[in-house]
C-alpha cells in the first residue's frame, strides 16, 4: 500500500531533465509527495506542516550534486531534517538524584506501561541497580499482579500489594520502602488514563508531586494516529514529562507519532519497545526511525537481525563445505532452519526498501513457511545414508519417504530436484570461495527457479 | 419502546430489529444521553481541534477551493487518512461547490456524507442463542481493550439472564488470566482458564466442550494480544480457530477485531491481516471516551465493509454502546 517515498520522488523528478538548482517549483512538488508520507506514516497535519515548511527553506536553492539525482537530493534533505527532529540517540536515564531515584511511569490505556516497567527494571538491573517495582494502578483487574509477576520475572523488588490503598499512598509507601531497604531506583507504574480525564491527571499530579520522579517517562503506542499530538501535550503540561517510550515499535506501523509527540513536547526518545519479551527495550536510533516513517526501509535492523538469528558455527560449517563444493540434504535442511529462524520471510522483506511490491508478488505466489515445513518433513522422513547421498533415493525409498512424510512423490521429487539445483549453485559458489559467499549472500543460497516450491521466482 | 427512541433508530434500519426474541442489541445503556454526554465532554475538554477549526473556518463563507482544502485537512486530523478525507471533501463539493454556507450547515452535511459510509457497517452483534454455545472469538493487538470488551458484553449478556463462558485463551501475558476472572467473578460468569504459558489452544478446546456440555448460551474467547506482523503469533490464532472447528464446525460464529481509536493508518493492516488469518467478522472500537475521534473507521468502512458491532466509551462494564452511524458522523465533525 505504501509507496516509499524515494520511488515516488523519482517520478516527480522524471520529467525533469534540466541539473543545476532546485528551483522553487520542483521543491514544492516534491513536497507534496514528502507530506503525503508522512501523514499515510501518522505523523499530525501541524507537525507536516511546519516540518514540510522548514524542508522547503532548505531545499530551495539547493545545488543539486552532480553524482545524485534531484529526487535522491530532496529525500537526503528530508532524511537530514527528519533526523534532526526527532532529536538525539542514545539520551540515557537521568538517574541524579538522592537514591532511590524515582521513574513515573504513564500514558493512555493499554500504552504497554506496565510491560515497559518490567523492561526498565531489566535494564537497570544490568547495570547494577537494585530495583523496585510498583504498581499504582488500583483500576485495572489485575494490573498489580501484572507487575508483581513482572518483578519476578525480572528478578528485582516488587512493593507488596495492600489491596484498598489509593494511588498516592502507595507511592509514599514505595519510597519509604526504596529509602529503608536501600534501592537504587523506584519504578512507579500508575494505570492507564485520558488525558482529558481531569481527575485521573489530577491524581497522577499528586503522586508526582509526593514523589518527585526524575524521569517521568510518557510511555505511547507506535500506531497512534493524529491524537498523539494532542495527548503529548495535555500529558506534558499536566504531568511535566521527561522522556518519551514508544511502544510496539516491532510491529508492522510507520510510527510517525514519535516525530508528532517530539515535536510537541521537546522531549527526547529514550526507548523503543521491540517485543513482549523483558529484555525487548532498545535504545532510540533516530536514523533507523527516520527511514521507516519515510517509507524506506530498516536495513539497518534487518542486518541486525539476520545477524542475531544465523547461527554463526552453523554459518561457518556450512561455507567451510562448500568451499569444498560439497552440499548434501542435511545442508539443505539446515539451511531452511537458518531461513526460518530469521522469521517470516515477507516480514523481511517489508524491511527493504522498495520490496512492498515484491511482498505483494510473494503473496501470489504463495511462498510461506508451511511450504519449508514440508520440505523439512520430507528431509527428516529419509535416512542419515539418504541425507548424505541423495543418488540413493530410487523409486521404492520414494515412496517411503512420500508416506513418511504425508505428502506425494512429486513433492518428493520437486524437493530432490531443488536440491539438485541448489547442490549445483553451491559448486559455483565453492568455486567463488568465502569472498564470494559473503557476496552473495543466503540470496545466492536460493535455487534459481523453484524457490521455496511455490513456483514463481524468488527475488530478481 | 419510545424510551429507546435512539437505539431504537439505529437499529430500526438493520434486519435484527425485529427478530423474535428480543435480540440482542448490544449493550443498552442505563441513559440514552450518557453516550453522548461522554462524548460531548470528551470533545469539550480536549482542545477539541474538530470543532474549534470548523466553526473558525466557516461562520458564513463561500465553499471555495480553499476552504475545500481546509475541510480536508480537518478530516485527516481525525485520522481519516489522506485518501478518504479527499473522497469526502470531493464528494461534498460536488454537491455544495460555491454555496454560501455557515458552519452548521457544513458540519451537518460533511456528517451526511459521512454517515453514508458507515451506515451499512453499523450492525450489532446478534448471537444465535439456539446454538448452545454461540462461540465469540475475539482477537486484537495488545492493550486494544480485548479483555475489557469481553467484560462489558459478557456483563450486557448476563443482564439479559443468557448463560456466559468466558474462555481465558491469553495465556501468555502476564496476569491476564486473573485480569479475565476478575470480570468473570463481577458479571457471575464461570471463567475457564489454566495458567499462563499454558497451550492457548488446548484450553479453548477444553472451554468449548465445557459450554457444549452446560448448554450456555455464549461463549466469549479471549485471545493473547499480538502484534498482525508475527506470523509465529499470527499462526497460533489460526491454530485455535482449528481447535474450534474440530469440536464445532460452524463456529467461531463471530470473530470480534478489537481495534484502539487511537490508532492511526496502522489499522488498515490490522483489518487486512487479521480478517485473512482468522476471518474477522467485525469490528469493535475501543477508547472512544478520548480526544482520539477513531476517524480510521471511516476508511475501514470504505475499504472493508465489516460490521461495527460496538464502541468501548469508559473501562466501567456498562460502558459499551451500539455503534451508530449518525452518531459517530456527527461527534467526528463536532456536531453534537
Amino acid at each position: 500500500m505504501f509507496e516509499s517515498l524515494s520511488d515516488r520522488l523519482s517520478k516527480v523528478f522524471a520529467k525533469l531533465t534540466g541539473r543545476g538548482a532546485l528551483s522553487e517549483a520542483d521543491v514544492t512538488e516534491a513536497l507534496r509527495e514528502v507530506r503525503l508520507a508522512l501523514l499515510e506514516a501518522d505523523v499530525a497535519l501541524s507537525v507536516v506542516k511546519d516540518f514540510v515548511a522548514r524542508v522547503k527553506e532548505r531545499a530551495v536553492g539547493q545545488e543539486v550534486v552532480k553524482s545524485v539525482s534531484p529526487g535522491q537530493m530532496v529525500v537526503k534533505i528530508v532524511h537530514d531534517e527528519l533526523i534532526a527532529t526527532l532529536g538525539a540517540e542514545g539520551v540515557e536515564l537521568n538517574l541524579a538524584a538522592v537514591p532511590p531515584a524515582v521513574i513515573l511511569m504513564v500514558g493512555l490505556q493499554g500504552s504497554g506501561k506496565t510491560t515497559t516497567s518490567g523492561k526498565l527494571a531489566v535494564r537497570l538491573k544490568k547495570d547494577r541497580k537494585k530495583v523496585l517495582l510498583a504498581s499504582l494502578d488500583v483500576y485495572r483487574p489485575a494490573a498489580q499482579q501484572q507487575l508483581e509477576i513482572l518483578a519476578r520475572q525480572a528478578e528485582v523488588g516488587a512493593l507488596p500489594i495492600v489491596m484498598g490503598e489509593m494511588p498516592v499512598a502507595i507511592a509514599r509507601r514505595a519510597l519509604d520502602v526504596g529509602r529503608k531497604e536501600g534501592y537504587d531506583v523506584v519504578v512507579l507504574d500508575t494505570a492507564g488514563r485520558l488525558h482529558i480525564d481531569a481527575e485521573l491527571m489530577a491524581e497522577v499530579a499528586a503522586v508526582r508531586d509526593v514523589a518527585k520522579p526524575v524521569e517521568t517517562l510518557l510511555v505511547a503506542d507506535a500506531m497512534t494516529g493524529q491524537d498523539a499530538v494532542t495527548l503529548a501535550r495535555e500529558f506534558n503540561e499536566k504531568v511535566g514529562v521527561t522522556g518519551i517510550v514508544l511502544t510496539r515499535v516491532d510491529g508492522d506501523s510507520r510510527g510517525g507519532a514519535a516525530l508528532s509527540m517530539r515535536a510537541v513536547t521537546g522531549r527526547p526518545i529514550k526507548f523503543l519497545g521491540m517485543g513482549e519479551k523483558l529484555d525487548a527495550l532498545e535504545p532510540f536510533h533516530p536514523d533507523r526511525l527516520a527511514g521507516r516513517i519515510l517509507g524506506m526501509g530498516d536495513v539497518v535492523s534487518l542486518v541486525e537481525k539476520a545477524m542475531e538469528t544465523v547461527d554463526q558455527d552453523e554459518a561457518e560449517r556450512l561455507a567451510k563445505r562448500m568451499e569444498k563444493g560439497k552440499f548434501d540434504l542435511n545442508d539443505m535442511l539446515s539451511q531452511f532452519r537458518q531461513v526460518e529462524k530469521m522469521g517470516d520471510l515477507k516480514g523481511i522483506l517489508g524491511m527493504l526498501p522498495g520490496m512492498g511490491k515484491m511482498a505483494d508478488q510473494l503473496k501470489d505466489a504463495k511462498i510461506d513457511n508451511k511450504v519449508m515445513g514440508r520440505q523439512k518433513a520430507i528431509i527428516l522422513s529419509m535416512t542419515p545414508g539418504e541425507r548424505r547421498n541423495p543418488d540413493l533415493i530410487k523409486a521404492s525409498r520414494k515412496k517411503r519417504i512420500a508416506a513418511g512424510s504425508g505428502v506425494s512423490i512429486q513433492d518428493v521429487n520437486k524437493l530432490l530436484k531443488q536440491y539438485q539445483q541448489m547442490a549445483d549453485m553451491m559448486k559455483k559458489v565453492g568455486k567463488l570461495g568465502q569472498k564470494g559467499l559473503m557476496r552473495h549472500g543466503l540470496g545466492g543460497l536460493m535455487p534459481p527457479g523453484g524457490g521455496f516450491g511455490g513456483g514463481k521466482r524468488f527475488g530478481r | 419502546m419510545s424510551k429507546k427512541g435512539f437505539f431504537g433508530r439505529l437499529l430500526g434500519g438493520g434486519a435484527a430489529a425485529d427478530a423474535e426474541p428480543a435480540p440482542a442489541p448490544v449493550p443498552a445503556p442505563e441513559t440514552e444521553a450518557s453516550w453522548f454526554a461522554r462524548m460531548k465532554g470528551g470533545l469539550s475538554k480536549s482542545s477539541s481541534r474538530l470543532t474549534q477549526g470548523l466553526t473558525d473556518l466557516f461562520t458564513k463563507r463561500k465553499l471555495d477551493d480553499e476552504a475545500l482544502e481546509e475541510l480536508e485537512e480537518l478530516l485527516i486530523t481525525a485520522d481519516l487518512g489522506v485518501a478518504t478525507a479527499g473522497r469526502v471533501t470531493r464528494r461534498l463539493a460536488k454537491s455544495r461547490f460555491g454555496e454560501d454556507i455557515d458552519a452548521d450547515e457544513i458540519k451537518a452535511a460533511l456528517a451526511e456524507e459521512i454517515t453514508a459510509i458507515l451506515a451499512p457497517v453499523a450492525r450489532p452483534l446478534a448471537p444465535d442463542f439456539s446454538r448452545k454455545p454461540h462461540v465469540v472469538l475475539v482477537v486484537g493487538v495488545n492493550g486494544s481493550g480485548k479483555t475489557t470488551t469481553i467484560g462489558k458484553l459478557a456483563k450486557h449478556y448476563r443482564d439479559q439472564g443468557r448463560t456466559v463462558l468466558l474462555a481465558a485463551g491469553d495465556t501468555f501475558r502476564a496476569a491476564a488470566v486473573e485480569q479475565l476472572k476478575v470480570w468473570g467473578e463481577r458479571t457471575g460468569c464461570p471463567v475457564i482458564a489454566r495458567d499462563t504459558g499454558a497451550d492457548a489452544a488446548g484450553l479453548v478446546f477444553d472451554a468449548l466442550a465445557q459450554a457444549q456440555a452446560e448448554g450456555a448460551d455464549l461463549l466469549f474467547i479471549d485471545t493473547a494480544g499480538r502484534l498482525q506482523n508475527k506470523t509465529d503469533l499470527m499462526d497460533e490464532l489460526k491454530k485455535v480457530v482449528r481447535v474450534i472447528k474440530k469440536n464445532d464446525e460452524s463456529a467461531p460464529h463471530d470473530v470480534l477485531l478489537v481495534l484502539d481509536a487511537t490508532v492511526g493508518q496502522n489499522a488498515h493492516s490490522q483489518v487486512e491481516v487479521f480478517k485473512e488469518m482468522v476471518s474477522v467478522t467485525g469490528l469493535v472500537l475501543t477508547k472512544l471516551d478520548g480526544t482520539a475521534r477513531g476517524g480510521v473507521l471511516v476508511a475501514l468502512a470504505e475499504k472493508f465493509g465489516l460490521p461495527v458491532h460496538a464502541i468501548g466509551v469508559g473501562e466501567q462494564a456498562g460502558d459499551l454502546r451500539p455503534f451508530a452511524a449518525a452518531g459517530f458522523a456527527r461527534s467526528l465533525v463536532g456536531l453534537e
